[in-house]
């Protein structure tokens, strides 16, 4: 009972984070039709935001609210200085764009910042064990699902409630037909870099939270995992991603719990080679979908 | 005499080399419904979507009571009152009945669009009973009335559709022609771009024939609809 607790908690707060950042991922991939690369970059920008403030003195709570504000800022601007540019270019001039911007601002981070880690001071709240009975459970696990499950909350009734979120659903469903209703193309296009940059602050909060430091490559771990989600769940459906998300931290809790001790370190290979068996029984993925992105 | 809304004049679309559209003339007066006939590939979408803005023009111009479509983006063409129902009916599959309706009002204030959306629902029944449906969900006849609710949420002066009827059971071709009818008795000026030319001759006041890019014939539809050489080339069958 104790196990299945634990990994039940294991599976959602990884899950959960996985789900985010392919969420962000998937947004901007629904109307613009690429990945992008810099996704995992918006995840150090709020590492660093949250650095900067904690240093200056700023409350934890305050500094988290800054530092994803600061992510969701941060791909905007990507958007409106790179790639808005290259609008109606081909999806592969757009994820090159990506892939150059990442480069870009590791080396800035190395440069202005430091190549080294930065520790994060965590919060007693954020940090060490709580117990349930005879179940330890990580405090940091217990705070990411219940941020991960509010924010997957907080999304779907934005996107499912309100008008500029129906809008938004739209132009990712078709966005010729929702730009001839007066869907405005600029403005779809902000608002999903900006909700990406926003999900990817979250899980930057949440992936700091159980590590305590910010570095510069800081947000390539957790993009390629992000890649793997969204492409296991069925490129551009939100509700793709956010299966793909939980997949995987189901298949990574599941072979540390299966594995025993001297294979652990063979979990990722393990997971990759799952989902390798996988796709090949459903090269879409979870969800096949026909969304039309922007050209 | 009636305004005139809709005013092509000398248009021409070109894709790389081919000619999709060459020289074409043609207005639609206020209240009037017109069709375009013609075969598969005989430009009529490109010449909807260089009026909508979806395809550059490469010469000519279109203008819109009196103004110049080139100057608007495809977001505008809403605010002015211009709407399309697009080929293959291309609802918002992953969102609800109601979603749609409410994308197509996007333009509106709230309140407005709430109340344009309880006409909807009245008017097309079957809308009503899968507001919460996903409307990829819905069969072929059923998104054709959503893609055309949809576009009337602004309550549009200009309604252009294209090939409602296409891939629809004839039962339910009637019902949408019904429709259309229904729409252009009510005042709405309609530009209807079809396949099905028996059916878009009884209902339209004046047609136009494309062929290979070019308008080969116009005129009354009642007359064209007596015309031996339309007869010949799309009604033979029918």
């Amino acid at each position: 009972m104790e196990q299945l607790i634990q990994f039940a908690i294991s599976v959602l707060s990884l899950g959960g984070t996985y789900a985010l950042l392919a969420l962000g991922l998937a947004t901007v991939f629904g109307l613009l039709g690429f990945l992008n690369f810099a996704h995992g970059d918006l995840m150090t920008v709020c590492g660093y935001g949250l650095f900067f403030m904690l240093a200056a003195g700023v409350p934890f709570p305050v500094a988290v609210l800054f530092a994803v504000a600061l992510a969701g800022l941060a791909a905007v601007a990507m958007e409106r200085i790179a790639f808005r540019p290259l609008r109606g270019r081909s999806p592969m001039s757009l994820l090159i764009t990506s892939f150059a911007i990442s480069l870009a601002l590791h080396v800035s981070f190395q440069i202005f910042i430091s190549p080294k880690s930065k520790p994060i001071p965590i919060p007693s709240y954020f940090s060490g064990y709580m117990t349930f009975g005879d179940v330890f459970i990580s405090k940091a696990q217990v705070m990411s699902i219940i941020i991960s499950f509010a924010t997957l909350f907080g999304l779907n009734a934005f996107i499912t409630k309100t008008r500029i979120g129906i809008a938004l659903r739209a132009a990712a469903s078709d966005f010729t037909v929702a730009r001839s209703m007066g869907i405005n193309a600029n403005k779809m296009i902000m608002l999903a870099f900006g909700l990406s940059g926003v999900l990817a602050g979250v899980a930057a909060v949440m992936w700091i939270a159980q590590r305590g430091a910010v570095f510069p490559a800081m947000g390539l771990t957790p993009m390629v995992k992000a890649l793997i989600a969204v492409i296991i769940g069925g490129l551009s459906n939100p509700k793709g991603a956010l299966y793909g998300g939980f997949l995987l931290g189901l298949l990574e809790a599941s072979f540390l719990y299966i594995l025993p001790d001297q294979y652990v370190i063979y979990r990722d290979a393990a997971v990759l080679l799952t989902l390798i068996a996988f796709l090949m029984m459903r090269p879409n993925g979870i969800i096949a979908t026909n969304a039309e992105p922007m050209r | 005499m009636k305004n005139t809304l809709l005013n092509v004049d000398q248009l021409e679309v070109s894709y790389g080399p081919v000619k999709a559209v060459q020289n074409i003339s043609f207005q639609v007066n206020e209240g009037e419904l017109v069709t375009i006939i013609g075969a598969n590939g005989a430009g009529k979408t490109s010449t909807l979507n260089a009026i909508m803005g979806l395809t550059d023009i490469s010469a000519g111009k279109v203008e819109f009571n009196g103004n110049d479509l080139a100057k608007s983006s495809v977001e505008a063409k809403p605010k002015l009152g211009i709407v399309m129902s697009p080929e293959g009916r291309r609802v918002f599959a992953d969102l609800t009945v109601k979603e749609n309706l409410i994308a197509g009002g996007i333009t509106l204030p709230k309140a407005k669009c709430d109340v344009r959306l309880d006409e909807m629902v009245k008017r097309f029944p079957i809308l009503g009973e899968r507001v919460n449906q996903e409307a990829g969900t819905l069969s072929g006849g059923e998104q054709q009335m959503l893609a055309i609710a949809r576009a009337l949420m602004i309550g549009p002066k200009f309604l252009i559709l294209d090939e409602p009827s296409l891939g629809l059971a004839p039962k339910i071709v009637t019902q949408v022609f019904e429709l259309i009818s229904e729409l252009h008795q009510e005042g709405v000026t309609i530009l209807l771009v079809e396949q099905n030319v028996k059916k878009s001759l009884a209902v339209a006041d004046r047609a136009y024939v494309m062929e290979l890019g070019h308008i080969v014939r116009e005129g009354r539809a009642a007359d064209l609809s007596q015309d031996k050489k339309i007869h010949e080339a799309y009604l033979g069958a029918a």
